[in-house]
């Protein structure tokens, strides 16, 4: 993993020679500096996991702190260095931690990574296109990702540490360097890593949305499309509307840091002296970063919801149990998630009565959600369920999103948040509901789709020891952080054992530790299977699921282009699973209903 | 059930694929997904300015008392009136108003150049485009001068409290109002300066490529209208910036 990442660093210098001639690709063009869309996808995932191993492995970090807050940890030193002293964890690299734990798993991972993906990888194949609409834009989307991804690992490395206020940054405390040593240079290099993250999402957003619209093949009408397409689509959407505010944040953020303007500050003494800073707005800051921020959310977890889709209704041989309904539902919680980012501030001193109209618009984002998991519940009764690696990280989504939905509703309301906000009673909820929620999505797509980007199969014995050791560990870790943050236990302290209510947690406190290091040690079962399965998996055929989209009628490894010859064209949706009469238990969409006259329902004889 | 060849064919709507369905091509899409985003870049700074300047109190006296101070956001009118060769003439608003003319007139020329692109004539394409360089950078140049004005400031400048002066405006601190007055200026105004900058920029590029003769030989001149698009939405942008921070 880390090493295929060190080989593209090496041959970043050789970008501009290589674009004039285009006869023959060669190693540069074809694995580097490539426009293809399937090896950009591939280029995402594996930055991805080797992001989701670095933020993993911070986390495993802080929760030795805070499971063993008494030990001593001089093992460390020859990783951390000048961070441990004399065996303890430095307090605020604690902070930087947590900072970067977050900013590395929501954006870098399950945005990039998820999106960036799959995204990709998919839209051309299921819609019927030989590549996105720019190759070109879309290699830069990967270079501009890739580039933000060595500054924000460059700062992890700083002596005086990465930025450290937290993935929101929030200021006054990331704007002013006096405030944390993370403030200075991490700071600096988190915003323009930021920056730059920024550019390649809306670079890959503007290309995504505009190949679903001009794209698709003859007949993949709108409401042929798989759901994947639909969940990428308007998630594609979310994120060009929402990221650009969080650049104007970023650019105001960057100016009060390095030009003293006061956008974000006001009335401010240190040590008795005043700040010159005057007039700015810190609440304003909130605002926008969560106008941002509650579409992330969503532009997190709704690539997810078309996976499990696709995956759940695959392996159930049924079609999927509400098909507009899922379409709907993914409409309204986009539309949802541009008017409910208050309810991150309810505690920021805002109008009440402005609160309870976050409050309310917030809980109506449960009708959507409960269509959508009530659609997938439905989908699986009383089906020929395959229990493949994928669908089990497909069922585990269902169980995580509904687990963390649930309290959801408890933290949507504006007087309950007055007791749980930033206890660890949220940190469980968007663990669940987003966090591994979106992770098994990932897995899940990556089981599904593995034949299809290496044209091998992975083993399917190791996913299981895979799923269930991150399926339980999940559960071990976030359930008991529930009952912590109902004591008002809070997130993001160093130290807890100086307070006396608190200190009756110890065991649970270890208790989640240990569970973390186990789930955090099954995921190098996932990585042992999925290098090993790149080389050594078993060969897979073309359509190894017996699915019904498109991206299964090309070669097993597809070249260039897609589909050797023409496009195939697409008759019928892509749920036609177990119909009664088939020949056999899926129908592709590229079978004309004049080949199945046998199974076609009396309003599809209208077709004939 | 007699098999007739239409069931061979997939249907073929507006929206059934294998077609653009909004009659555009992916970049000019492209282009208007990505005025999209910036539309909300810049709706962000706007609704910055309109909080902030909600956080200040307005000035309240007589118009003709008004003077600069810190506890009240100025009157516009007050700041903007001046105007090259005319120092110590109070012309207010009457220099920009000379700019916002000069980008809407840019504007025009866009829309005869892309025009003449439908036309396929070369020339008239070379000499609007050449006019439209020509305004876009006109107005870089009165917003040069505006800010260097701005920043120099007047002889009276703000008297403070303690008898001292502030003249002209840097980030921190200005002699018109609060800090954050000039803060917003400098940040929306050049912010809106740099996409002018770039549109200039791409002007010159499709410019040249027009006299190479790259658009003749690939038979549209579409890449011409997908910069008109840019600069349209710049122009529109302008008039919102001008809305806020003069007129308002």
């Amino acid at each position: 993993m880390s090493s295929t990442d060190i080989s593209i660093n090496e041959d970043v210098h050789h970008a501009h020679e290589e674009h004039d001639h285009h006869h023959d690709q060669n190693f540069f063009e074809k694995y580097i500096f490539s426009q293809d869309h399937k090896t950009i996808g591939k280029q995402f995932l594996i930055t991805g996991i080797f992001w989701a191993f670095v933020g993993g492995f911070l986390s495993i970090l802080f929760r030795l702190q805070l499971g063993w807050p008494e030990a001593t940890f001089t093992f460390l030193e020859p990783i951390l260095g000048g961070w441990i002293e004399n065996g303890k964890l430095n307090p605020e690299f604690y902070l930087a931690l947590v900072t970067m734990h977050g900013t590395i798993m929501v954006f870098f991972v399950l945005t990039a990574g998820l999106s960036g993906t799959f995204f990709n990888f998919l839209i051309p194949l299921q819609i019927g296109a030989r590549d996105m609409a720019s190759g070109f834009m879309n290699m830069l989307s990967y270079w501009f990702f890739f580039l933000a991804s060595v500054i924000l690992f460059t700062s992890l490395f700083l002596e005086t540490g990465p930025a450290a206020g937290g993935w929101t940054v929030y200021p006054p405390l990331s704007a002013l360097p006096e405030a944390l040593a993370g403030s200075g240079s991490g700071m600096t290099l988190w915003l323009i890593a930021m920056a730059l993250f920024i550019v390649s999402q809306l670079l890959g957003g503007v290309n995504y949305i505009t190949t679903v619209i001009n794209l698709r093949t003859k007949g993949m009408s709108m409401t042929k499309m798989p759901l994947t397409i639909w969940a990428f689509f308007l998630t594609a959407i979310l994120g060009l509307l929402a990221f650009p505010v969080l650049f104007s944040a970023a650019l105001l953020l960057i100016f009060d840091r390095s030009f003293g303007t006061s956008f974000f500050l006001s009335d401010i003494y240190i040590g008795g002296q005043a700040l010159a800073h005057s007039g700015g707005s810190p609440i304003l800051f909130q605002h926008l970063f969560w106008f941002l921020g509650h579409p992330e959310v969503y532009i997190v977890i709704m690539p997810a919801f078309g996976i499990v889709s696709e995956v759940i209704t695959t392996n159930s041989r049924k079609p999927i149990f509400g098909y507009r309904a899922m379409i709907g539902s993914l409409m309204g919680i986009a539309l949802l998630s541009f008017v409910v980012w208050a309810h991150h501030m309810f505690v920021s001193g805002m109008n009440p009565f402005l609160g309870s109209v976050f409050m309310f618009l917030t809980l109506i984002i449960a009708v959507p959600s409960a269509v959508k998991v009530f659609n997938w519940l439905a989908t699986l009764w009383r089906a020929n369920i395959r229990f493949t690696s994928a669908m089990m990280f497909a069922i585990g989504f269902v169980s995580l999103f509904i687990s963390g939905g649930l309290t959801g509703i408890i933290l949507g309301n504006s007087s309950l948040d007055i007791q749980l906000h930033d206890t660890y009673f949220v940190v469980a909820h968007f663990h669940l509901v987003m966090g591994a929620a979106a992770f098994f999505g990932m897995f899940c797509g990556v089981y599904h789709w593995f034949p299809k980007m290496f044209g091998r199969m992975m083993d399917e014995k190791l996913g299981f020891v895979h799923f269930w050791l991150t399926f339980v560990s999940v559960y071990l870790v976030f359930m008991p952080m529930h009952y912590l943050g109902i004591a008002g236990f809070p997130r993001r302290y160093y130290t807890w054992t100086g307070f006396e209510a608190f200190n009756v947690f110890t065991d649970m406190n270890t208790f989640i530790s240990i569970a973390a290091i186990l789930g955090f040690s099954a995921q190098f079962i996932f990585l042992f299977n999925f290098v090993y399965s790149i080389f050594k998996g078993r060969r897979a055929t073309a359509n190894p699921w017996h699915a019904n989209t498109l991206e299964w009628t090309t070669p097993v490894l597809p070249g260039h282009g897609n589909w050797p010859g023409e496009i195939p064209a697409v008759y019928r949706w892509p749920y036609d699973y177990s119909k009664p009469g088939a020949a056999e238990d899926f129908i592709p969409q590229t079978v004309p209903f004049s080949e199945t006259q046998s199974s076609n329902l009396p309003q599809e004889k209208d077709f004939e | 059930m007699s098999t007739s060849t239409t069931l061979e064919t997939p249907s073929t709507g507006t929206w059934d694929g294998g077609n653009e369905p909004l009659k555009a091509s992916y970049g000019k899409l492209m282009m208007w997904f990505f005025l999209l985003s910036d539309a909300f870049t810049f709706g962000a700074f706007l609704i910055v300015y309109g909080l902030s300047r909600h956080k200040h109190l307005p000035y309240t006296g007589e118009p003709e008392a008004f003077t600069f101070s810190t506890q009240w956001w100025p009157i516009p009118e007050k700041v903007f009136n001046a105007f090259p060769g005319f120092h110590g003439v109070d012309l207010p608003l009457a220099f920009v108003a000379l700019m916002t003319m000069i980008l809407i007139l840019s504007s025009v020329t866009m829309v005869l150049a892309v025009e003449a692109g439908h036309r396929m004539d070369k020339n008239d394409v070379q000499k609007w485009l050449l006019w439209t360089i020509l305004f876009g950078a006109t107005f870089l140049g009165c917003q040069a001068w505006e800010w260097a004005h701005f920043i120099t400031g007047t002889e009276e400048g703000m008297m403070l409290a303690d008898g001292t002066r502030i003249i002209g405006a840097n980030l921190t601190v200005n002699q018109y109002g609060p800090p954050l007055f000039a803060d917003l200026f400098f940040f929306i105004t050049g912010f809106h300066g740099t996409h002018v900058f770039s549109g200039v920029i791409l002007l010159i590029i499709i410019f040249l490529n027009t006299v190479y003769g790259t658009y003749q030989k690939r038979g549209h001149y579409e890449m011409v209208e997908k910069v008109g698009l840019y600069w349209h939405f710049v122009d529109l942008v302008w008039v919102f910036v001008f809305t806020f921070f003069y007129l308002i």
